[in-house]
């Protein structure tokens, strides 16, 4: 039943390491570590939509 | 007939029951404008709090699809389509959880959450990711697999190290399946509530420079009114940390 889903990526082999002195990581982890900091560099430097435009309008109301 | 008299003027109040007390005390620390505000200062549009609400949605999947997979069971849940499809719901929210709670909190980290009296919103969140890393690995020998059985036998060795296998016993299928379906989530959930009522009533941190901004604003004042900040924040909300009272 799985077998299609399962012919795109094939697992059947050891998993793919990346060691660097004590540390070993899966590079599946490594992927994973890596998406998260791209997620939160993007979620720090891209701007909120509609943020500009409520602090031009509280601006305005003079408050 | 008999009548309620009314208590002469000059006697002692009636000690209230602790029904009021509590609702006096809820209400005074949570009153419902704050609870459920209508607005947010600008700098809270801001992509780190969206993957907050992103954290709450994972949750609220997990403790979904967690609860169907629990009354189904492990036949339902290895052997059927369904179950495998609601397996997955659970397994892949689980990562979904762990990734946007890591971001957010990384967020929070670097801005000092914590400042103006915030201390127990910043602690409750860190809390909660410690507590959810059991309450996620107590999922992995929970299965009813080769897997969990590989894992459990394994994971063991480092319980015994530390000398908490006798309580901890990661090879006590009854124990695990305890700790992952009733007590960790329930640990997860409080503290989940507690950290966002944390932050209704202290209010969302101030970037940097607001608050510095806010405090000057205040100082210049003399007559001790709180100016409003140019983000639409209060001194009394940027300096203290404090939306409507003092801080926590």
């Amino acid at each position: 039943m799985s077998t299609p889903l399962a012919a795109v990526f094939n697992l059947n082999h050891p998993a793919h390491t990346v060691d660097w002195s004590f540390i070993h990581l899966s590079v599946s982890n490594v992927v994973v570590i890596g998406l998260m900091f791209v997620a939160f560099f993007l979620a720090i430097l891209l701007p909120f939509p509609g943020a500009a435009g409520r602090r031009a309008a509280r601006r305005g109301d003079g408050s | 007939m008999s009548s309620v008299a009314s208590p002469p003027p000059d006697s002692p109040a009636p000690s209230k029951s602790w029904t009021v007390k509590v609702r006096e005390k809820g209400v005074e620390a949570l009153p419902p404008e704050r609870l459920l505000p209508d607005g947010q200062p600008t700098y809270v549009a801001s992509w780190i709090y969206v993957f907050g609400v992103a954290s709450i949605a994972s949750l609220i999947v997990i403790i979904l699809s967690g609860s169907i997979i629990a009354l189904k069971g492990p036949a339902w849940w290895h052997y059927t389509g369904v179950g495998h499809f609601f397996n997955s719901i659970h397994m892949w929210s689980v990562e979904l959880f762990f990734f946007v709670m890591v971001v957010h909190l990384w967020g929070k980290y670097w801005m000092a959450s914590w400042r103006g009296g915030r201390g127990r919103v910043w602690i409750t969140g860190a809390i909660t990711f410690l507590v959810a890393v059991p309450a996620a690995l107590t999922g992995y020998v929970s299965q009813q697999n080769f897997d969990a059985q590989w894992i459990s036998t394994q994971a063991k060795d480092a319980m015994n190290s530390v000398g908490v296998g006798a309580f901890f016993n990661l090879t006590n299928f009854g124990q695990m399946y305890s700790y992952h379906i009733l007590l960790l989530p329930i640990a997860v959930v409080l503290l989940v509530s507690a950290h966002v009522l944390l932050v209704r009533r202290n209010g969302v941190v101030p970037p940097f420079e607001v608050q510095e901004r806010v405090a000057a604003l205040a100082g210049a004042k003399t007559d001790g009114s709180a100016p409003a900040s140019p983000d639409g924040a209060t001194a009394a909300e940027d300096s203290s940390g404090s939306h409507a009272g003092g801080p926590s």
